[in-house]
């Protein structure tokens, strides 16, 4: 038998050890649709509970609108269920390219290309349009898609420190002699929820004569006024050299991703990205179901404004309660307690009183820095907000927390 | 050269108000306590072939190299004797 005793207990030991490390990922079953209350089953096997979501990227509200959810049904009936090869071979339907050209218009770029996933769209797009002779600057906590994507290519890699334009320019002025210089950031980070200064860095990326690559998952849908992305935002609309991003999150929630921007980079994906040539097309009902989420974020802001006001309402009573959060505009909002088991108690505590959220430490987040994730959704409602509130109250008053600040709180607890 | 790499390091890799947090010494752990990522490691390995004029072969700048200064002064000085 290939698969031996030896290299069982060889896998088996490091799953034992990724245990007792505290560092194995348990998956919680979801019994409902994704909404702003969901019902859980957790631990496995255990009464299905209904707890306040606090920790989904659906950031509109859209995974389960009924206009969406009819609008793939309609492409099921009338597309099928899978196309079953590539784009290239016979994986393309009119709808692909009407799902392309509605992005390009509503991210305002020259063209888009679909990929299965944002995580394939970043592992494929650096290694189709860059070279050798090329340098990637990117910031130091990018998204790990992005991490994979620089790994595969063969242009030479920097980093700058996060968010540091001092830094990056100075990255910027060691590499003049390279052929393209590729500055590299994510419009909103995932883990700390702060914005990349996209007009600082079009600006250093035109004195430098260098192009600018933005992952905008967590923005797309309703970061900048009508919800275009973090460059909208910034007031860079049309500046960005290449926007990766997903339709899995506030666009939709289902699965997908994309490259948009310069044709040209566009059409080295659609002849090179190997992900885009090696995997499935994205199923018809989600490219219907995409489509129509673009519709009704092109018809209205409602949705992106009702998620400003609740980010607002959910910063602000974090801080009043006396928690420390990382401060910026997104509806990611990291509670921090620094401490890896104070992190895991709080969340566990958290769902005792019907909130579901997750605490992150290292190697996810630096050392030292684990924290509570939470995020906002246009489908929360102020009240179940006030009620979430009041339950971070009693858990934080619980562990003693409230009203001390990053250093009180390692006093207490350590890093 | 101690100083030298650690000061680097200090410019390089740590944020302002990190610097408060970490106390950085020659047996400071860098990729295993996350100051510097494996990705980022790159600079500073350009750094010392630019600084030293040596070259490390990327086999040799692993993660156990270069997780200390001490460790990293040990393989810079082993390539200097080579040269």
């Amino acid at each position: 038998m290939a698969y031996s005793s030896t290299i069982r207990e060889a896998h088996s030991t490091q799953l034992s050890a990724m245990r007792d490390q505290g560092l194995l990922k348990e998956e919680r079953y979801i019994h409902s649709p994704q909404s702003a209350n969901i019902t859980v089953e957790y631990p496995s096997g255990s009464e299905l509970k209904s707890v306040i979501n606090l920790c989904a990227n659906n950031y509109l509200g859209l995974s389960s609108h009924p206009d969406v959810i009819q609008a793939a049904h309609t492409a099921l009936d009338h597309r099928g269920y899978g196309l079953s090869s590539v784009r290239f071979i016979c994986g393309t339907q009119d709808i692909h390219r009407e799902l392309e050209g509605a992005l390009s218009r509503f991210l305002g770029t020259e063209d888009t290309i679909l990929f299965p996933s944002c995580m394939d769209a970043n592992a494929g797009v650096f290694e189709a349009f860059l070279e050798a002779e090329d340098v990637i600057i990117s910031d130091r906590l990018v998204h790990a898609s992005i991490v994979d994507g620089i790994r595969l290519c063969k242009a030479m890699t920097d980093t700058y420190k996060h968010a540091n334009m001092k830094h990056l320019e100075q990255k910027l002025d060691e590499h003049r002699d390279k052929r393209i210089r590729l500055i590299v950031t994510d419009g909103v980070f995932s883990m700390d929820g702060d914005l990349a200064p996209l007009d600082e860095i079009c600006a250093l990326a035109e004195r430098y004569d260098a192009m600018v690559f933005v992952d905008d998952s967590h923005s797309s849908g309703f970061m900048g006024k009508t919800g275009r992305g973090t460059h909208e935002h910034f007031g860079v609309v049309g500046k960005i050299d290449v926007i990766t991003t997903t339709l899995g999150k506030a666009l939709g929630g289902a699965a997908g991703g994309c490259v948009s921007g310069r044709k040209e980079v566009v059409e080295l994906c659609r002849q090179r990205a190997r992900p885009y040539l090696f995997s499935n097309t994205m199923a018809p009902p989600l490219v219907a179901g995409a489509l129509k989420v673009l519709e009704i974020l092109s018809g209205s802001t409602e949705r992106r404004d009702k998620l400003e006001a609740n980010t607002k309402f959910w910063r602000q009573g974090l801080t009043d309660a006396g928690l420390v959060i990382k401060k910026g505009d997104s509806p990611i909002v990291p509670v921090m307690l620094y401490n890896a088991k104070l992190s895991q108690d709080v969340a566990r505590d958290l769902y005792e009183e019907g909130i579901y959220v997750i605490g992150f430490f290292f190697p996810v987040v630096p050392n030292g820095q684990a924290r509570i994730r939470t995020q906002l959704s246009a489908d929360h409602d102020i009240p179940v907000l006030e009620k979430a509130l009041e339950a971070f109250k009693r858990v934080g008053d619980k562990y003693g927390i409230l009203g001390l600040d990053k250093k009180g709180i390692i006093e207490k607890y350590g890093m | 050269m101690e100083d030298v790499v650690l000061e680097y390091i200090r410019n390089e890799y740590l944020d302002e108000d990190d610097e408060e947090d970490v106390d950085l010494d020659v047996n400071t752990p860098l990729l295993s306590s996350g100051i510097v990522d494996s990705f980022s490691m790159v600079s500073l390995k350009r750094f010392l072939e630019k600084e030293y004029s040596i070259s490390l072969p990327d086999e040799e700048a692993s993660a156990e190299a270069f997780d200390t200064v001490a460790s990293i002064v040990a393989l810079v000085k082993r390539h200097q004797g080579n040269a």
